[in-house]
């Protein structure tokens, strides 16, 4: 289904291990360039580790991560790959501009980039406020912000909404969704299966294994039934059926 | 015009330094409080004289190490350490961020130190002003330096703390002030021509007993060449990769 399209992260092989715990062994995946994929499954399935094999903070024991078509990691993609990580990684004592215009400075961009993705998260009316003194929304929101800048060609988020009301969801998914609408390809990882339905593709994970790698489509057809919870589930099930 | 990445770092240290308006008054007042306790304790006397130069080469040292030593390691566990190795910075940009910094805030404290030392405290200088000021800023980047690497030994805020009396304690007992260096038993006096901060109290010392030349520039290299190489190692404690 996805054979046809560029893959903006090529997956071969990846072995990972966190202390004692075998995280990937011998993961493949391939992901859409110019698409929103959802990385989904239950805490401690290997989102974060999978996210972050893909920036390149991850040491992996092995396998090929290819990422715009250079190794993962590679300081050329610096500029091009984003990544926001579950603790948003935000100087909390500095002022939202501050924060912003800080990674902007080190990535070489104007002022003006620094007012464009502030406005654009709409964090503008927040600007000079300090990060710990703006509500938890915000607060993702300044992390969104400097994921945006420097317009970069993927975009991977650990958990941008989690501890988030519905409405400001909303707002993110959509906001996701107008990127991917102008090519950049985002990553974007939730263990909410109702989020599952904004993505164009999904990548279920489970203890490591890849579950399914689909789209809320084709995932819905494939189990026949109508709610994504359920059809996860379902797969799981019949995951672990075959197995001895 | 763009920033370079050590500028931008050096000048978001400060704007957090400066969010934190207590911090900032206990590094700038604390050193002279307790210089003027001293004074006081020993009657600007003979023993003041002695004591006065070391406590104005030791405050930037042990300031800088403990206020590195945490930022550092508040950097690690707040994740934006690794926000910053996704981004083109560069560990040097990183470092020397830090240490510019440090160095600035260092000359701002150690001049009001030396200034009430020397006017208010009536600590006799035979030696420049200028050239204990530039000591004493060479002794507080020795502790950013320090603090730097040895923070990424620290797990948790508390363990930084112990680093104080493992590290920097020992270093102020054997420097040479409680008693000269080559009275001590073999052993220690040793122990004490390893340790780097023995140099940064020495020059002090020496530049307060109005000696010069290479009495001051030896030290003065030593202090140098460890604030060199404890950077070097602190660059080696920031991986991009981690487990």
């Amino acid at each position: 289904m996805l054979g046809a399209m560029t893959s903006a992260v090529t997956i071969r092989g990846l072995r990972v291990r966190r202390g004692r715990v075998q995280v990937f062994d011998g993961l493949d995946l391939d992901i859409a360039a110019g698409r929103l994929t959802g990385l989904i499954g239950p805490s401690g399935c290997g989102k974060t580790t999978l996210i972050r094999s893909i920036v390149g903070l991850q040491i992996v024991q092995g396998g090929d991560v290819t990422v715009l078509g250079r190794p993962a990691g590679a300081p050329e993609l610096r500029h091009r790959v984003t990544y926001s990580a579950q603790n948003d990684g935000l100087y909390r004592d500095l002022s939202v501009r501050d924060n912003v215009a800080y990674f902007a400075q080190i990535a070489g961009l104007p002022g003006s980039e620094v007012d464009r993705v502030i406005a654009a998260v709409g964090l503008a009316g927040q600007a000079k406020q300090r990060a710990d003194s703006v509500s938890g929304g915000q607060f993702r929101r300044i992390s969104l912000a400097i994921a945006l800048l420097g317009r970069p060609d993927l975009i991977l988020l650990d958990e941008p909404t989690v501890g988030l009301d519905p409405v400001l969801r909303a707002d993110l998914w959509d906001m996701f969704a107008r990127l991917a609408r102008d090519g950049v390809t985002l990553i974007v990882s939730s263990h909410v299966m109702d989020e599952a339905s904004r993505c164009d593709d999904l990548v279920l994970l489970r203890e490591g294994q890849l579950v399914a790698a689909t789209t809320p489509a084709g995932l819905l057809a494939e189990t026949g039934l109508a709610d994504a919870d359920q059809a996860f589930l379902e797969l799981i099930h019949r995951a672990e059926g075959v197995q001895p | 015009m763009t920033t370079p990445q050590f500028a931008a770092t050096a000048a978001r240290v400060l704007k957090q330094l400066r969010n934190d308006r207590r911090t900032i008054a206990l590094l700038v007042v604390m050193p002279s409080v307790l210089i003027g306790l001293f004074a006081w304790l020993f009657n600007s006397g003979q023993m003041f004289q002695r004591v006065g130069p070391v406590v104005l080469a030791l405050f930037p040292f042990l300031m800088m190490f403990l206020v590195t030593s945490i930022t550092t390691l508040r950097e690690r566990t707040s994740g934006t350490l690794e926000r910053l190795m996704t981004t083109p910075m560069t560990k040097s940009g990183i470092i020397l961020g830090y240490a510019t910094a440090f160095a600035l805030f260092a000359v701002v404290q150690s001049l009001i130190a030396v200034l009430f030392a020397v006017y208010v405290c009536d600590l006799t200088l035979a030696g420049s002003m200028a050239a204990l000021l530039v000591f004493a800023v060479a002794d507080a980047l020795l502790g950013t330096a320090m603090g730097l690497f040895l923070s990424a030994f620290a797990r948790t805020e508390f363990q930084a703390i112990q680093f104080f009396p493992l590290f920097i304690v020992p270093q102020i007992i054997l420097g040479g002030v409680f008693m000269p260096i080559d009275q001590m038993p073999r052993v220690l006096e040793i122990l004490a021509r390893c340790f780097p901060f023995t140099y940064g109290i020495e020059g002090v010392a020496n530049i307060a007993a109005g000696l010069g030349g290479w009495d001051v520039w030896r030290p003065f290299l030593v202090v140098v060449a460890f604030v060199v190489g404890f950077i070097v190692l602190g660059s080696l404690t920031l991986p991009r990769r981690t487990r």
